[in-house]
């Protein structure tokens, strides 16, 4: 079936990429982008690419980006999957509120490390369904459909802690958020596995063909055969978890569930890192691991801007920025500037 | 009956009916004063609510609210307390910068051809960054003419106070009202958000009336970041920190569809009216803490999303 559906991606691309050349890789946008904002951080601190090996971990301002960049860049993961359904998942941020709220309060209440975090993972999971069921039983716009949860999220976490910041010393939850394997931050180590499953499981299997089928025309894909609810539903869910996982690891950090604070505002951040990774709003085509390269490019921004002296309410400028001039390049009328320079016929244009 | 006019039935019956059980739990609720004090404590949101329900009614959706009206209160005081001008040249200024933000916003959104979301998503950082490059401080505004216009008031029978900022959201719902109803542009808004291709066949000037729509939500928005500024007596960027979600809320809440076309600013009047409620029994309660805001505005906005799914059931479906 997979093969006959090859038709409903836009640009009839085969549906498992074959490993590019590695220039063609390093000439992408993207990484390009990524150079220059590196480059410029380097000429403003000389000694940002400087690693050093202690106490069994790397240390670094390279590794901070990362590190730093880790909770959007799981964000990023769940909302690739969702943009490319044509959708968009506004209440990341309050999901992280919430799991972070769930671990913090069972931990401090004497339940068992790995309980307390199935239960967060759970609350995710509990969230995302009831976007999904929103989204297609309902039939409500996605942004509205989330914007419930976003608005009664942060209440919801507010709740559970009882309106007060709940601190732990749990090991387990800490280790999460600040510890160590093989000498990579745990942040990292997650976003990184997480990445490459969701990469190879969306890639190597058709799941990734039907996500971007249901993306670009969901009746079509559902007269295709496609039971498209259940896909919808499965990828708010997605989301939700990597919410929540990204919950925990914020929480982990500050040893603390801060449900006013956790996670505010990164829904734009993962949007914004989805953006810039090259998916396209209005569903369709996506890329993880470019939207992983997306929070990346936006935390060495931030990076950059802390240690150059501006103050960081500067970075909102930057962004915005960033946005227009991607806009400016995705629109359709620099693509038809673009044919018209390259001399070809631009028929096809609008 | 007519059945467009269920939905704005629906939120002015559950309005009343909950205004009634908060009076008999807490009888004081039903004054003047507390009316009075509903108009004013709820303009800004509801001067930022009517630019996003001719938004909402076109079909799109303007993130940058929240950020506008924190830009406008900033650069007011900005203009009032280091450059000593009158505050009414100000707000003039103030205004004609928002109403200038939301049309390139909607040059943007037509010309560029993307979705309404992520550009004012732009905006937004654009406004909360300009506002904080121009001071990340709270300025104090201090001057004879915010006084003079904080202490008039109308006084209601019962002892309400109508203030000046509660007459400002008054008059902007009745003006847009008419604004929405009875002209060519109202009539476009609607046009345009009913079906874009089917409105431009029509003849309705797309792109004119898409840049209107946004420079109405930017202009509203500076209005709001007056009453705001007048409100507080202070500027700072981080003012109205989310008031583009109350907004939205408001707006649903009011019975208007989120696909466009079809709504009523009246219906964001008592969409704005109910928040408030739920905010000041949650005072008036004094047991309950203010998180319970938050849940109850989102089940309201839950509850109101599925009526008007069971309402437009036989309606036209979102493709």
């Amino acid at each position: 079936m997979t093969r006959q559906t090859v038709d409903l991606r836009p640009n009839g691309q085969p549906p498992v990429p074959r490993p590019r050349p590695v220039a063609q890789v390093l000439m992408r946008p993207q990484v390009i982008a990524l150079a220059a904002v590196l480059g410029v951080n380097w000429l403003l601190f000389p000694g940002f690419f400087s690693i050093t090996w202690q106490d069994g971990r790397l240390f670094g301002s390279l590794i901070d980006v990362l590190n730093r960049g880790a909770p959007v860049a799981i964000l990023a993961i769940g909302m690739t999957m969702v943009i490319a359904t044509k959708g968009v998942d506004l209440s990341v941020g309050a999901v992280m509120a919430i799991s972070g709220a769930v671990a913090a309060t069972l931990v401090s209440a004497g339940v068992s490390a790995p309980v307390a975090v199935l239960a967060a993972l759970a609350a995710g999971l509990l969230c995302g369904l009831w976007n999904g069921v929103l989204v297609t039983v309902l039939e409500i716009q996605p942004i509205i459909a989330t914007l419930v949860l976003m608005v009664a999220g942060r209440g919801v976490a507010q709740l559970i802690t009882e309106g007060t910041i709940v601190t732990f010393s749990d090991p387990v939850l800490i280790f999460i958020g600040t510890g160590a394997f093989l000498g990579l931050p745990m942040p990292v180590v997650i976003a990184l596995v997480l990445m490459v499953a969701a990469t190879l499981i969306v890639r190597r299997t058709a799941l990734g063909l039907l996500i971007e089928a249901v993306g670009v025309n969901r009746s079509a894909a559902r007269f295709a055969g496609l039971s498209a609810g259940a896909f919808l539903v499965a990828v708010y869910a997605f989301a939700g978890v990597c919410a929540a996982i990204a919950g925990l690891i914020v929480a982990g950090d500050i040893r603390g569930a801060d449900a006013n604070n956790a996670g505010l505002w990164l829904e734009l951040d993962a949007i914004l890192a989805v953006v810039i990774g090259g998916t396209s709003l209005l569903g369709g085509r996506f890329s993880i691991p470019m939207a992983v390269l997306g929070a990346i490019i936006i935390q060495a921004m931030n990076t950059g801007i802390l240690i150059s002296g501006f103050s960081p309410e500067f970075n909102l400028v930057v962004k915005a920025a960033v946005i227009v001039a991607i806009l400016i390049l995705q629109s359709p009328h620099a693509a038809l500037l673009v044919r018209r320079l390259r001399g070809l016929q631009s028929g096809a244009g609008k | 009956m007519n059945r467009s006019l269920r939905p704005l039935l629906a939120t002015t019956l559950i309005f009343l009916l909950a205004y009634l059980l908060a009076v008999t739990q807490q009888p004081a609720m039903l004054s003047t004063r507390v009316l009075g004090n509903f108009l004013t404590d709820n303009a800004f949101l509801g001067i930022a609510a009517v630019g996003m329900t001719f938004v909402i009614l076109s079909g799109g959706i303007d993130l940058s609210v929240g950020a506008v009206i924190g830009f406008t209160t900033v650069l007011i005081a900005v203009l009032i307390m280091w450059l000593d001008l009158h505050p009414l040249l100000a707000f003039a200024i103030a205004l004609g910068v928002a109403t200038g933000f939301g049309a390139v916003m909607g040059a943007a959104i037509h010309y560029l051809r993307v979705p309404s979301f992520i550009v004012t998503l732009a905006g937004m950082f654009l406004a909360r960054g300009g506002a904080s490059v121009l001071s990340p401080d709270s300025i104090g505004i201090d001057h004879a003419f915010y006084k003079v216009i904080q202490k008039s008031y109308v006084l209601l029978p019962g002892g309400g106070r109508l203030t000046v900022v509660g007459m400002i959201m008054l008059a902007v719902f009745a003006v847009a009202i008419l604004l929405a109803h009875r002209t060519r542009f109202g009539s476009n808004v609607y046009a345009l958000g009913g079906s874009e291709t089917s409105a431009a066949l029509m003849g309705v000037p797309v792109a004119r009336t898409t840049i209107g729509i946004y420079a109405l939500s930017g202009f509203l928005a500076g209005l709001s970041g007056v009453v705001f500024s007048l409100y507080t007596s202070a500027g700072y960027s981080l003012n109205a920190l989310g008031v583009e979600l109350d907004a939205i809320a408001a707006v649903v809440i009011g019975g208007t569809l989120l696909t466009g076309g079809y709504g009523f600013v009246a219906g964001t009047f008592i969409g704005v009216m109910l928040q408030g409620l739920v905010q000041t029994y949650i005072v008036f309660d004094g047991t309950l803490s203010s998180w319970w805001t938050k849940i109850v505005v989102g089940a309201l906005l839950f509850m109101f999303i599925l009526l008007q799914r069971l309402v437009f059931r036989a309606g036209p479906r979102r493709t």
